[in-house]
């Protein structure tokens, strides 16, 4: 691959990233929050995966593995978590969920 | 970037506006699919091909098939759709601006550092051989982490879920 360049990579990944924050921000749909958390997942992911390839290590590989694991236990409780809201109260959007409120 | 990681990067951030553009839960989870797959193409671009295949299989495959199940478990009465109306004033203009401010901070900060010219990689780079030998001879700690944090997962999610009488 000659000629790589990781600009290109950063500014993808921070597309992703910031997408993701902003579903997180603007839905209040529990589900797609969930989804954008992801979206964030798989951006943290590609700039580890660009810098082992900038810097030909494998420890980036690693902790992309890492992020892998930690997204599917994050969406496994997550989903949990909202199918019991739901169970609870019939809520699909977490601005009917107000018992913590100050 | 090559001409097939631009195409998969353009797919993947119209994948990510599709998921917090779209009203219905199913269209953000397809949108959501179209991302990953197209992660996973950049990664195998950037010669990371087991990540790009786990990715494939466990995130593509898994997680997504769990995304629609629980879609269509809340399905059952009616579609889970949000409220139209944001109980708090300006959520989504605010929400918007704060995200692309932070773009926009994030692209200047990473493009302003000046990277080294990149290393030419082994060969066998990012290949099973080579991604074991780094997984269980040199991050074994890490392994064992995830190890832990799948079983407190599954633990948890078996005891939240079933804890009713």
């Amino acid at each position: 691959m000659p000629g790589f360049a990781i600009e290109g990579y950063v500014i993808v990944s921070v597309v992703l990233f910031a997408l993701g924050i902003a579903g997180v921000l603007v839905r209040r749909s529990p589900l797609v929050m969930l989804m954008a958390i992801e979206l964030m997942w798989g951006a943290a992911a590609l700039l580890f995966l660009a810098f082992a390839r900038q810097f030909a290590l494998m420890d980036g590989h690693v902790f992309s593995f890492l992020i892998l694991v930690v997204g599917a236990a994050e969406a496994a409780i997550g989903l949990g978590l909202i199918v019991l809201l739901f169970r609870a109260r019939e809520a699909v959007d977490v601005d009917e969920v107000r018992e913590l409120r100050g | 970037m090559s001409a097939v990681a631009v195409v998969a990067a353009v797919l993947a951030v119209a994948g990510g506006v599709g998921v917090i553009a779209s009203r219905r839960p199913v269209r953000s989870v397809l949108s959501l699919l179209l991302t990953l797959l197209s992660l996973a193409v950049l990664f195998i671009g950037l010669g990371a091909e087991f990540i790009g295949l786990i990715q494939i299989i466990v995130y593509a495959g898994a997680v997504m098939v769990l995304f629609v199940f629980v879609i269509s478990l809340l399905s059952a009465k009616n579609e889970p759709l949000e409220r139209p109306v944001s109980l708090l004033p300006g959520q989504e203009r605010w929400g918007g601006v704060a995200a692309a401010v932070l773009a926009v901070l994030l692209i200047v900060a990473g493009l302003r550092h000046a990277y080294p010219a990149a290393r030419s990689v082994f060969d066998g780079y990012g290949a099973v051989r080579a991604f074991g030998e780094a997984l269980f001879y040199e991050h074994v700690f890490v392994l064992q982490l995830a190890a832990l944090l799948l079983m407190v997962a599954v633990v948890g999610v078996v005891i939240l879920i079933a804890r009713r009488s």
